[in-house]
């Protein structure tokens, strides 16, 4: 501010304190408005032509350049304040005029009537799947058979001779129908005929597994259905060792079930493979102490595997002398039972919505 | 096979106690890692050291009780105790079993004082079944009945364990692999384990005193088919008693789960677990004539075995092309009458009785095939044909018919009774000579095959605990095997490596990585699966899985035309043929559903389907294809539904070019053809005049009509014939059917595989309504449509369907919503107004279509 004494003719039209009223009063009036009515109304009363505040501007003219300077600055700068809080209060108000909008347009998001839902993979679907994914990832591909199958490739070729209990007709469905092998048709009792096509097909050296349904003459039960799933894997290459099926068992199994799980194979009988074991994995329920699931053992077994049987590469025309391979096999639908807890396999061909729709 | 730790005991010093649980744990482990998988131990025998002997002083009625009455027994020095006893087969001066309080009965029963009808009962007199010796429950065990003085070894207060000279055991519930016949037997299982503990085996080495005559003297064999029967010796006892067998003898039969019946009897079933030799006494009295004689039987000749049932013999359907199939052996008399199925049962006629007492022992070696198709055909499993048909060791059949006589005799001794006279020798009848199984084996090869490195002396240091001979085999560092002549299933180098894997123990085999050296993927048809799956889920399909056997009624039913495959041998009469369409399955789920309430619901499965086909031979042959099917039966679902799915799932799958052909319509004549056997896609079981083909094009739209008859369907939809929902017990509705073959799915055109750009410059579209006769079917207009907007057209769209008001009989209004595009221009109204004067005249000329005003 400069100077104190000034001529009186050069007198400010306004003291401070007459200005710090008009601007409390056109604030408390900005500040009431409560529409944009209200405050368009409030604006003019504050800065329009008839306020205080031009009522004060118009008299600057008489006033010298220099006290006109600084009283104009003064003026103007409460002029922006003014606009300011008029801009900043229009906002406010849009938004709570927003606001009211959307919310007279609320919805209660559990009045709304359901939907239709997608429908679910059967579960042994869901199970093959994952399993076809560990194996593909370890480089393996997906095979598949004909599940009405000739004497040939379910039994013959895999070393299962003509007078093997397992051919008993109490086991097996057979077709009126006799194959070119002279034996009748029948339906795979296992996915191993798989293994006899991939062989067969002459392409060396072999990393394949094969889903798929079988057949075995059972009555329908809480253990047993007369067509259950399967999923056999076959290696031939030079060189396989027992050891390569026992690290591939254990891979395979960390893979599906998580590293904590171990493996373990004991000695078995197949005729189609020679080492023949069974391979059992820790109890998942128990950890390995031993409960009802397990039978207290601490172990379950999984499945059936062995070393390819050389009869069975002499039948396919394969050298067992230049190659070696190992085969693999359970039942996929028990596995599925046994990692959701499912007491009855039957529930799996039901078909009950109900149950489908859990997984 | 039940194993019991006693006896293995007997034949070596295994370091387990009966009684220690945890040793009896390890054991079962061990036997596990020997392939010999333990399905339970079962700890018995307890409490028989707690229950003493004690003789009966009184008995006399509880009053108001007319089952129960009080005994008092006197337990051993001098003190006497009341019980409440309510069985009534014992008299005063009985000694019989005491079961103290505080006593634990086998089967955990604990014994403690009750009081009944006012009578304090301090024990319980106990039956064998109580204690677990037997299952006699008739009464209480009377174990002497002394007229007066306790006959020697019989002392009150003493353990009843004590007195029977039986404890407490473990039973180990075997499952043995049918490669191990050995192991039908306590011998077998007790090597395996003598040969892991690294422990001596004592197989029983019978001595006998023989007297004259000999036993070929007295009876004589022979072998008339000597393809049925390698060897065959007989025994002949004289002056044999058919008594009680000892008690110990008896109950390790019942703990084998045999019955003991008497020591003739009970000896033969002995020596059978003991040896694994299957044997069979005769009263040789009863037999007619002295001999035996082993011959192919006579087809339809019958018998009475044991168990009294008539069996009709030597009936066996001959297998195609092997005539020696149908041979049954049967053990005659000398007057050629069967008196024994060989190695099944023997027969009835000249079974062991009370008068027995000379015995004709039988001891054979069967072919196992014979035995095993001949206990399959009768459906008569007996222990001895389960072991002949596994193969039973050819060299053991001397040591099997003395310690039979041994036992015999020394049971005789135990009873009381003078034993019989062991006749010398053996009658003996040889078809064939044993000649033991040799051959080379490389270490080196087993070693590749197992992944281990054991040297040769280490592989003969783990095969001849268990019964073979490995010398060394000479050249490139070979060995020498002699296979033992109880293990008939070890035949080549690969088996000797398996016996190798095994003593060594299969868990200290070391896992090995192996990777494929191909890059695994899921191939074009298995992922078209996958994709078709999870499409189908999207639009709210559950994947069911029915069964593929399936009645034929229901086939028949759903108007399916297949040569339906049936099965020779089914489970169910009315469940015999395999499914030939997924329509019945499918439906019988939806009818499971409804009864759940719950059949507003989508439901589709992917399948085989089956049937039969005639070959250029003229032979049947069977046929199978993959098929997929959606059934829609929620509220609103029919045949437009059927064709929106249908929609969805080209679009999905990236098909082009796949048309609706329906019937009833001019399009020329279309019959599918192409896949054998009645699989081809039908409209079997669908409405007649709701349902079309999927027609697979292989040209672009507008194909000439000849073209297109030699295209096959990829598949039908349509809706569900009323009629047949009927017939499943279903309320007509309506409901939605699609039904594919995977295969041609997979064979149909796709979009290309090259992106095709898309214009930056605005459309234009034209609504185009026209009231066409219902004869025509609205593609046929919309292909007209896109025909003549050339390329212009982007897309032509149905957006509605009309009739009524405003409209002929016969005719409805199709509105067509055509947009069109260019790519280097916007499009003038001049060459918009162009492209619809083109559609109109080309729908106008070419169709009984008008354009609406």
């Amino acid at each position: 501010m400069s100077g104190g004494a000034v001529a009186s003719s050069d007198e400010l039209p306004f003291t401070p304190a007459e200005l710090a009223e008009i601007e409390a009063e056109a604030r408390a009036g900005l500040e009431a408005a409560a529409g944009l009515g209200a405050l368009a109304e409030a604006e003019r009363q504050a800065l329009g032509k008839r306020s205080r505040f031009s009522l004060l501007y118009q008299q600057l003219g008489r006033l010298s350049p220099e006290r006109r300077k600084e009283a104009g600055q003064r003026l103007h700068q409460l002029r922006r304040r003014l606009e300011d809080l008029v801009e900043e209060r229009r906002h406010l108000l849009l938004e709570a005029e927003r606001l009211a909008r959307l919310e007279a347009d609320r919805l209660d998001l559990t009045e709304v009537l359901p939907g239709e839902l997608a429908g679910h993979l059967h579960l042994v679907t869901l199970v093959t799947e994952r399993l076809e994914d560990v194996f593909v990832g370890m480089g393996y591909e997906i095979a598949e058979g004909p599940e009405l199958e000739t004497d040939w490739y379910n039994f013959q070729a895999l070393n299962i001779g003509v007078d093997h209990p397992a051919r008993a007709s109490t086991d097996t469905f057979f077709v009126d129908v006799e194959g070119e092998d002279g034996a009748d048709y029948l339906l795979r009792t296992h996915t191993s005929p798989v293994q006899v096509h991939l062989l067969e097909r002459g392409r060396l050296p072999i990393y394949a597994v094969a889903p798929g349904l079988v057949y075995r003459r059972d009555t329908a039960d809480a253990t047993h259905l007369p067509g259950f799933h399967q999923i056999e894997g076959l290696a031939v290459d030079h060189c396989i060792t027992m050891g390569d099926l026992a690290g591939t068992i254990e891979s395979f199994v960390h893979a599906l079930f998580g590293s904590e799980v171990s493996t373990r194979l004991r000695p078995g009988y197949f005729p189609f493979t020679e080492p023949s074991a069974e391979f059992e994995i820790s109890c998942q329920i128990c950890g390995g102490e031993g409960c009802r699931t397990c039978s207290m053992t601490g172990w379950i077994e999984l499945g059936g595997c062995g070393m390819v049987h050389p009869n069975v590469l002499l039948a396919t025309g394969v050298d067992p002398e230049e190659w070696s391979g190992f085969a693999f096999g359970f039942g996929v639908d028990r596995l599925a039972t046994m990692r959701h807890g499912i007491a009855d396999l039957r529930s799996f061909v039901e078909n009950d919505i109900r149950f489908l729709s859990q997984f | 096979m039940r194993a019991i730790l006693s006896w293995l005991r007997e034949l070596t010093p295994l370091p387990v106690e009966p009684g220690d649980r945890q040793a009896a744990a390890e054991l079962a482990s061990e036997l596990d890692s020997l392939g010999l998988v333990v399905e339970r131990v079962e700890q018995v025998g307890q409490g028989l050291d707690q229950v003493v002997l004690a003789r009966v002083l009184e008995i006399s009625p509880i009053s108001g009780a007319d089952r129960i009455r009080r005994v008092v027994v006197d337990r051993g020095g001098g003190e006497s105790v009341e019980v409440v006893c309510g069985a009534w087969n014992f008299e005063e001066g009985d000694v019989v079993p005491l079961a103290p309080v505080g006593a634990e009965l086998p089967g955990g029963f604990k014994i403690g004082r009750r009081t009944m009808r006012g009578q304090v009962s301090d024990g319980m007199l106990c039956s064998a079944r109580e204690l677990a010796l037997s299952d006699d429950h008739a009464g209480i065990l009377v174990l002497a009945r002394p007229a007066g003085e306790l006959p020697p070894g019989v002392e009150l207060g003493r353990s009843l364990a004590e007195h029977l000279g039986i404890g407490r055991d473990v039973v180990f519930d075997l499952d043995v692999e049918p490669n191990r016949p050995d192991c039908l037997s306590m011998l077998g299982v007790a090597r395996d384990l003598a040969a892991r503990y690294g422990l001596p085996l004592f197989p029983p080495e019978p001595r006998l005193e023989e007297s004259e005559p000999s036993s070929a003297e007295l009876a004589s064999v022979e072998i008339e088919a000597p393809e049925l029967c390698s060897r065959f010796i007989a025994r002949v006892l004289t002056g044999a008693r058919p008594v009680a067998s000892p008690p110990l003898l008896q109950r390790r039969l019942h703990l084998a789960g045999m019955r003991p019946i008497n020591l003739l009897v009970d000896a033969s079933n002995y020596v059978m677990l003991e040896l694994g030799q299957p044997n069979h006494p005769y009263d040789l009295d009863r037999l007619g004539g002295r001999g035996l004689r082993l011959r192919a039987a006579h087809a339809g000749e019958s018998l009475v075995t044991l168990d009294g049932e008539t069996r009709i013999l030597g009936t066996r359907e001959p297998r195609r092309r092997d005539e020696s199939s149908s041979r049954e052996a049967v053990i005659c008399n000398l007057n050629d009458l069967p008196v024994g199925i060989a190695g099944v049962m023997g027969g009835h006629s000249s079974e062991i009785g009370e008068a027995t007492t000379a015995v004709l022992l039988e001891v054979a070696h069967f072919d196992q095939v014979a035995v095993g198709r001949t206990a399959r055909r009768l459906g008569l499993r007996t222990e001895a044909s389960v072991r002949f048909e596994r193969g039973v060791d050819p060299a053991g059949l001397g040591r099997a018919a003395a310690r039979f006589c041994e036992l015999v005799v020394s049971g005789a001794e135990a009873a009381g009774v003078a034993p019989p006279k062991v006749a010398r020798g053996i009658a003996e009848a040889a078809a064939a000579s044993f000649e033991p199984t040799r051959f080379r084996v490389r270490p080196a090869r087993v070693n590749a095959l197992l992944g281990t490195s054991l040297s040769g002396a280490e592989m003969a240091s783990l095969l001849s605990p268990v019964g073979f001979e490995v010398r060394p085999g000479g050249a490139q560092e070979s060995l020498e095997v002699v296979v033992p002549s109880f293990r008939p299933d070890v035949t080549g180098e690969v088996d000797i490596a398996e016996e190798v894997a095994r003593t060594f123990g299969y868990r200290k085999i070391v896992p090995t990585e192996r990777r494929s050296p191909a890059v695994g993927a899921l191939d074009e048809v298995q992922l078209l699966r996958r994709r078709i799956r999870r499409v189908l889920a999207g639009v709210g399909a559950h994947e069911a899985w029915t069964n593929s056997i399936v009645s034929e009624q229901e086939q028949l039913l759903s108007g399916i035309g297949a040569d339906l495959v049936r099965l020779a041998n089914p489970m169910v009469g009315d469940e015999s043929v395999m499914r030939a369409g997924l329509l019945p399955g499918l439906l019988k789920a939806l009818r499971y559903n409804s009864g759940h309430r719950n059949g507003a619901v989508r439901l589709f499965e992917i399948g085989e389907v089956f049937a039969l086909s005639s070959a250029a031979d003229g032979r049947a042959r069977p046929d199978e294809r993959q098929r997929i099917a959606v059934l829609l039966a929620r509220r609103g679902d029919g045949a437009e539904e059927a064709v929106r799915v249908w929609q969805v799932l080209a679009d999905s799958l990236g098909l082009a070019r796949v048309r609706l052909v329906q019937p009833g319509f001019e399009q020329g004549a279309f019959e599918p053809a192409g896949i054998p056997g009645g699989l081809e896609p039908s409209l079997a079981g669908l409405h007649p005049a709701r349902a079309a083909w999927l027609v697979a094009d292989k040209t672009p739209a507008g194909p000439e009509e000849s073209d297109r008859r030699e295209v096959p369907a990829i598949g039908s939809l349509g809706e569900i014939d009323p009629e047949l929902l009927e017939a499943f017990g279903l309320a007509a509705r309506r409901i939605g059917w699609i039904e594919l073959d995977l295969e041609r799915l997979a064979a149909a055109p796709r979009r290309p595989e090259l992106a095709e750009p898309v214009s930056r410059f605005p459309s234009s579209d034209i609504d185009l309504a026209f009231s066409v006769s219902d004869e025509v079917p609205a593609a046929r207009v919309e292909e007209t449509v896109a025909l003549a907007a050339g390329e212009l057209c982007e897309s032509v769209r149905l957006f509605d369907v009309y009739r009524g008001e405003g409209l002929e009989e016969g005719q409805r209004s199709l509105a067509f919503r055509l947009r069109l595009v260019a790519f280097d221009r916007t499009l003038t109204d001049e060459e918009v107004a162009a492209v619809r004067r083109r559609c109109i005249e080309s729908v106008e000329e070419a169709l009984p279509a008008k354009l609406r005003a």
